[in-house]
This record gives structure tokens, sequence and C-alpha cells, in this order.
């Protein structure tokens, strides 16, 4: 250890040890192992990306800009910035463009880290999740599929009384429509409504109205059922667009409902995320935050692409590890220790060919040549190339073998 | 540390544009420092009245980084600094005391009035990649994001921001006295920023842990004061630049001439050239001087704002320092800009410099020393690409770079370890109790162009007589 204790690690990092490694490890591999149960294929996008990819009009807000880490590259004399990847689902429809077009639907995951500033450092800068995108489809039954495929997910991570609310950034847009604001004052109040500052919204609608009665109620009432929504759809004066939002939302909630599938609706759950066209959805867990989707169909047009409906979700890797159980992280085995007590050619030769016929057999064979490995594994003791002695302490166990093979025997006979 | 020492304050105090106004301020409230005159040549400062009160002059643009990283207890400088600083580093320890309500202006994003951008709304059209120029590079990214430019490239300058539209860029953000002002100017205001005048500002740490309010009262005061002279003078007014010709359709080359003290040898060149130019002399000098060749067409810009210019295609040739160059390369290692002639004038050095003190005679064993202390060492240059390169060159394991703009060699040794500066005749370092370790460049002036040959076959050929034209001025000389 050096004198110097402080750490040379770059505030807001975070360096995951090994039992955080296996915890994350548990997640992705239930991650993968169900999305390609569900069809779905595995995609990495580059950690680097152009920032004008970002900055498109309704893509992030410039709140989450403000906290994108950006810079000129070595050949950056253009001014042209790059970004560490800010977000999963932007880099994804780009790949989607350039390489998949010309599927009708692409069914596309990915786990990846994203980068954002946080002021304090006490939190991380870089944040890990699994993402899923279902690209070509309008269907409530992509919402459905996204929210289902989520929810099983975890499941299968052991997670239990996982909350689902729901909301719909096309009912905050219509709404946003009937202020006939000008575009600078709607970019405005959305950017303030996405940073989840509701109140500007209930401030800006003209006092006594039918609009603000309409957001009065969706705003203070949370509903359990897809009769909520119809209940709402049923109110007069509504404008086409909003009707048609409305409608959607119902359709999906009431598919929900016919699923067995539970929820909250709540519109003010929508966050940060401006690129949001239809669906959002977030899951939680006894108040932590575990994962949200939704559905963006104007996204991929808007950085340059053929308008193409699609939606998608995201699980955050960090919170899932703090919740899941102890035993389920130790999935792995433990391993055999082969200690060589003889410093010989002809000892070395013989623990590293014992250890390279354990590893065939499908063990995990550490090589300990220092007799500093401790604790309740099975050890092999190589004496020489026919002598060696096996300890099980678990077994309470302690056999010889002859060779090779009946070493391995031994340690792999029934337990 | 001691109690003495905890007691001293000191202050960062603003030189050029606003220095007369802030020394009848600090005159008036009994807070006046010696030699704090317009053209002074000191740097430190003793109060007159308060042997406990030191100060220092800087750049304008020096004085928020310098009280933020705690070097400085106050500061006086004007928002617009002060803002571009806190845009990108929101967490900086540094807080506004006080208004001192003069210097006012403001900060505009503004197009050309030849230009095709009338407003905000035609920000917004089509599928631009809108250039803009800034001293604010910071303030300029900020705006673009809220105003929702889908694409943008900033081009950061260290002045002339207002020359450069409409035919070298689309947009520049920059302060301003006033709207007339801008106007004269030939642009027009898309959206006002920010109002920007004179504050008081403090370093956090030094609020929390020291007295500064003996200090501040002084101030205060003179906010409270009835008649308050120095909101009366005024700074001078920049000079209308607004000599915009509409062009025929003939191609041009585009030339950035340099301002500042390379202009007078860069004339000397044209007229050996037999180059004959209207407004590039000393007396008439204009952002757009008029060759009688009609294909080149010319701006005067900053030498150290060039190789980026140069790089972009916003210009074809352009008459900077190796120096300048260097720096860009060592930025930009595949940038396409290169050198085509050495014009000879505006030689200088570009040296690593320590004070004479220094226990180390060159870059190793300022090295050794340095790995001894295990302290991070600060790095104060003009050059901050060159400096980088250099250090990391050299192997330097921990240094943190101090961007100045002139005057570094004030910064030695209370603000910074090492200097990377330019240097003529190496007097005025000595003057300063400063050393060389090591020479990194012998610079002098230099025509540079691009080598990806951009544009016609007619742009090419010309751009070749051009160079053959400036290589037999300077083989005659």
């Amino acid at each position: 250890m050096t004198r110097n204790t402080i750490s040379q690690k770059c505030k807001g990092a975070r360096d995951l040890l090994p039992e955080d490694t296996q915890a994350f490890r548990f997640i992705e591999d239930a991650f993968r192992k169900s999305c390609l149960s569900w069809g779905y294929k595995e995609v990495r996008t580059p950690t680097l990306e152009y920032m004008h990819l970002f900055t498109a009009a309704g893509t992030l807000t410039p709140n989450m800009l403000s906290k994108v880490y950006s810079f000129l590259d070595w050949d950056g004399w253009s001014g042209e910035r790059v970004v560490l990847r800010p977000d999963g689902t932007i880099p994804v429809a780009r790949l989607y463009i350039e390489n998949l077009r010309q599927n009708e639907v692409a069914r596309l995951f990915y786990v990846t880290n994203v980068f954002a500033f946080e002021e304090t450092g006490a939190e991380n800068r870089e944040r890990w999740q699994c993402g899923v995108e279902l690209i070509g489809s309008n269907k409530p039954a992509s919402d459905i599929e996204l929210v289902s495929m989520a929810i099983a997910t975890l499941r299968q991570l052991g997670i239990k009384d996982i909350q689902v609310q729901l909301s719909h950034a096309g009912v905050l847009n219509a709404l946003l429509d009937e202020l006939k604001l000008n575009s600078d004052e709607e970019v405005r109040l959305l950017d303030k409504i996405l940073d989840g500052n509701w109140q500007a919204f209930t401030e800006a609608l003209p006092k006594g109205s039918e609009l603000s009665r309409l957001v009065s109620l969706l705003l203070d009432f949370t509903g359990k059922t897809s009769g909520f929504l119809e209940n709402l759809k049923a109110m007069p004066q509504l404008s086409a667009n909003l009707k048609a939002a409305l409608s959607n939302f119902a359709e999906i909630a009431g598919l929900l409902d016919s699923l067995n599938c539970r929820y909250r609706i709540d519109i003010t759950s929508t966050r940060g995320f401006e690129y949001y066209t239809g669906l959002c959805f977030q899951l939680s867990t006894h108040g932590h935050k575990i994962g949200s989707g939704g559905r963006y169909d104007n996204l991929i047009p808007l950085i340059g692409g053929p308008k193409t409906p699609a939606c998608g979700f995201a699980l955050y890797i960090e919170p899932l590890a703090d919740l899941i159980q102890p035993e389920t992280r130790k999935a792995t085995g433990s391993e055999i220790i082969i200690r060589c007590e003889a410093s010989t050619a002809a000892a070395l030769k013989t623990s590293f060919k014992l250890a390279g016929a354990l590893r065939q057999a499908g063990l995990a064979a550490v090589l300990d040549f220092d007799s500093r490995q401790q604790g309740q594994c099975q050890t092999v003791i190589v004496q020489d190339a026919a002598s060696f002695i096996i300890i099980d302490p678990s077994r309470n166990l302690k056999k010889e073998a002859s060779s090779i093979a009946e070493a391995v025997k031994t340690v792999g006979g029934p337990a | 540390m001691s109690t003495k020492k905890n007691d001293m304050i000191k202050l960062a105090l603003p030189k050029g544009r606003l220095l007369p106004a802030t020394a009848r301020l600090l005159a008036e409230t009994g807070l006046e420092f010696g030699d704090y005159t317009p053209g002074t040549r000191a740097y430190r400062l003793k109060s007159a009245r308060l042997p406990s009160v030191s100060a220092k002059i800087f750049q304008e643009k020096d004085i928020p980084v310098q009280v933020a990283v705690g070097n400085y207890d106050l500061g006086i400088c004007s928002l617009d600094w002060i803002e571009e600083l806190l845009t990108r580093y929101p967490t900086s320890a540094m807080l506004k005391v006080a208004d001192l309500e003069y210097g006012k202006g403001d900060l505009y994003l503004a197009a050309s009035r030849y230009g095709n951008i009338a407003g905000l709304k035609d920000l917004s059209a089509g599928s631009n990649s809108w250039r803009i120029v800034t001293e604010y590079p910071n303030l300029a990214e900020f705006a673009a994001l809220s105003l929702r430019l889908r694409r943008f490239r900033v081009f950061p300058v260290w002045g002339a921001a207002e020359a450069y539209p409409p035919e070298n860029a689309d947009l520049a953000l920059l302060w301003t006295k006033s709207k007339a002002e801008l106007q004269a100017q030939g642009l027009v205001p898309l959206k006002a920023l920010m109002p920007s005048h004179v504050f008081l500002i403090a370093n956090r740490d030094s609020w929390r842990t020291k007295n500064v309010g003996r200090i501040i009262s002084y101030f205060s005061r003179a906010l409270e004061m009835k008649d308050k002279p120095w909101l009366k003078i005024r700074a001078k007014s920049v000079k209308s630049s607004d000599g915009f010709r509409p062009d025929s359709d003939e191609e041009k080359i585009w030339l950035a001439l340099p301002d500042g003290h390379q202009q007078p040898p860069a004339a000397d060149v044209l007229i050996r050239a037999g180059l004959k130019v209207d407004g590039y002399s000393e007396n008439g000098l204009s952002r757009r001087p008029v060759f009688k060749e009609s294909w080149i067409k010319a701006k005067v810009i900053r030498p150290q704002d060039m190789p980026l210019q140069v790089a972009n295609g916003n210009f074809d040739l352009a008459i900077t320092g190796k120096d300048w160059l260097l720096d860009h390369i060592s930025r930009f290692p595949a940038s396409p800009v290169r050198e085509l002639v050495d014009l000879g004038f505006g030689k200088v050095r570009v040296v690593a410099v320590v004070t004479q003190e220094f226990p180390a005679d060159n870059i190793n064993q300022f090295k050794q020393v340095q790995d001894g202390r295990a302290s991070t060492i600060r790095v104060a240059s003009e050059y901050i690409n060159i400096a980088d390169k250099y250090l990391r060159d050299n192997h330097v394991g921990r240094y943190r770079l101090i961007p100045t703009w002139g005057a570094s060699e004030a910064f030695l040794p209370e603000d910074a370890d090492l200097l990377i500066e330019n240097t003529q005749t190496g007097k005025t370092l000595a003057q300063h109790e400063l050393k060389i370790l090591d020479t990194i460049l012998e610079s002098t002036a230099c025509l540079v162009g691009n080598s990806n040959s951009l544009g016609s076959s007619f742009k090419r050929e010309k751009i070749a007589s051009l160079v053959e034209i400036f290589r037999r001025a300077v083989e005659d000389n």
C-alpha cells in the first residue's frame, strides 16, 4: 500500500469489483436469454457519436444536453463535436437507419453504458442499461409486447412487487397544442414538464376552461384500469388529436387489462425524453426505479431516416444489482485449488497438466504456487507426477491418487 | 496556515477596457492601488492604505478562472466572462457578490445584414450546419442548444468576431455596448442573450473562511454614493467596420491578414509583393481591405484564429505565425493546414519559462524537482495546445493547464509553476526575474494554405500564383 490513499479514480466513476461484476453479469445473462427467447437480436453501437445526432430537435432536452460529455476529436477542426453516448436508443435508431432499414420490423437489444454529468460526483456519471428496441411497428400490440417482456425479464431476475406506471406523450402533446403557444414558448414549457415541473403546465392553462378541468382530472387522479381513460375520452370538446391519443392510450390499457397486467395511470410519470410520442411506462419496485420505456414514432425521421414507428425500453442495471438476492448472485460453482509443493520443473508440468485436465472436465482450476489460497475449496496437492492428495473440507475427505486421471475422477466424484 | 497569511486579501483587477472606470471606483472608495493606471507596466500592486491587501492585474477573461481556482479572493470583471465559465463549469467555486453597474453592454447572437439570415426563424429552416464565431464558445454552445439548432459548429476566436459574417461565418456571438454599435458593424441582432456589466466576485472558500467583508464594505460604500463618477467613464467605441461590398459572381481567393503588431510588417510584405491594397495601413485599417486585384478578397482578423479558419475553408490563405500553426496542429494533427511560404518577419521563440530561483535549468531537471514534490504542476500559456503536447512529449506526469490571454509572465510564481510563452529577446522575461528552460520553437510569420485543394481549377491556379508572388517577394528581399 502506498502512503497516499487518495483515490485516483475519476469523480463520479465506479469500479466494478468481482462481486459487482458477477451481479452485473447475472442481470445481463438473464436479459440476453429473455431477449433471444422473444426473437430479438443483439447489437452494439460505438461509445463515441457525433453530437448533432442528439441535438436534432425533439431528441434530448436541453437540460439533458447540458450534461452531455462533449468534446472536439483530434480531427475536430471543423468544430463538429463528439459525445460519449448519452442515451442508448438514439444510436440504435441511427444504426437501424444506416444498416437495417430494409427490414420491415427490427427487434434489437443491447447492453450498454451511457454517460451523463452529475454535479456532486456522488452518483455515477457512467451508468449501465439493458435496452430493447422494436422498430417498424405502430401496433398497440407492440407496446404490450415490450411491457410484458420487461416484466417477464424482471421476474426472471427474482424482482418482486413490480409496479408499472403508464403515461402517454401523445396525450401530453395534444394538450400542449390546445394551449396554442408559439413554438418557442411551447418548447420551453415542454422542457419544464419533462424536467418534472408540472405546475408550469397548470399555470399556463386558462383558468376555468374545459381544458383546465380536463387537465386537473388527468393530473389529480391516478387510474388503475382503462375505464379511467374511457371516462376522460367521453368528455366534451376534445380536439381530434387529443381524442386519438386518448383512444390509443385506452386501447393499450384495455389490452393490458385483458392480460391481467396491473398498472397505474399517472400522466406525470413521463420524464426527460423529448422523443416519446405515445405510451410511456416506468417500472419500479418499492420505490426504486428500475426501468422505463415508450414509443418514439418521430425519432427516426428526425435523425434523417424514413418515417418509421418504433418503441423500446431500458432496464437500469445498477439499481437491479442492488436488489438481487445474494443467493441468486452466487450462480457459479467454486474452483479447485492445485497446490504444487515441489518447485521442480516436473512437478510444475504435472500441475499444469492436471489443471488442464480439470478444465477439460468443465471445472475451474486455480494454480497455487505460493500456498496462499485458503478456505473451503477442494484442494489437490501435487507431490510428484504420480502422487496426489485430494482434500475436500466440505466432505471432510482426504484421498490419495496416483495419476492425473484418477485425481480428476476423485475431484469430480459424487458429492 | 498562519493567521497572518489568512488575513491577506488578494484582488484580481482587470486591464484594458475596464481599467479606467475600475481605477476611479477604487480611488473614490479609498481602496486605490498606486500603479493601477492605463498603460501601467506593473502587474503586482500594493494597496495605498491597507497593508494586508494586494492585487494583480489580469486580462479580464482570466479573472473568473483565477478567482474560481482560489488564487485570488476577490475579482472584478464583467458578467459575460463569469457566465462563460459557469455555463461550462457550473460547480466553479466562485460567487457573484455585487453588481458594480458600470461597463454596460449586451451579448448578442447576430448575423450579417448582407447575408440571408434575417431572424431566428431562418435558423430552423433547412439542414445547414451553422457556423458560429465567438470569443464565448461555451455560451455559444449553450445558446445553440437552447435555440434547438439542429446542426451547428462553434469556432472560438480571439477577437474580431464581428468581421466574419456573412462570408466566413453565418453567426457571431459577441459583446456590444449597444444595438446601434452592432448595426454600425453591419450586423443584425437575432437574439439578446444577456446584459453584461461589471461584477465583484469572490472565491467561495475565501467567502466562507476569510474576512473579505472589510474589503467588500468599501464597494458597498461606493454603491451607496449619490455621485458615481466612474459610471461616467466610457470605454472607447469600436470603429465601425461595415465595409461590406456586394460581390460579383466571379470566384474569389479569400486571404486573412493579421491585425495588431503583425500588421505593419505584413503590409510591408504586400508592398514588396507588388500587391496594391486599400485599408490595410496603420492609419486607415479596415476589417475588409480592398485589393486592386478583384479576385483577392481579404479580411483582417487575429493571427491566432487563422489556422482553424483555413482548415475549415473559410479562408484560402492567411498570414499568421508558425507558433499559431503549431498550436493548431498540436490540437488537430490531421489538419490540412500547411505552411506555404516563410515570410521571415515577426521572429519569436516559444520557450518554457520558470522563475530564476527555481532549482532547475532544463526541462528534465524541472521534471525531477516536480516529481519529488508530487504536486500538480500549474502551467500557464497562451499556446494551450503546444503546452499540452510539450508536457506530454516530456512525460510530465500531473499538470494542469491555465489558458491565458496575454501578459502570462505575471503568472509566475504565485499563479503558475511553468510558463510556455513567446519572447523576442528574452529581456522582458529577465525583467520579471524569469529564466528559460527550453526553446520549443523558433517562429516567424508565414503564409498558410489548405492542402486539400478546395474549389475549382481557377481557384487552385490563383492560389498557386499568389503563393509564387509571396515567395518571390521574400526571396528578393
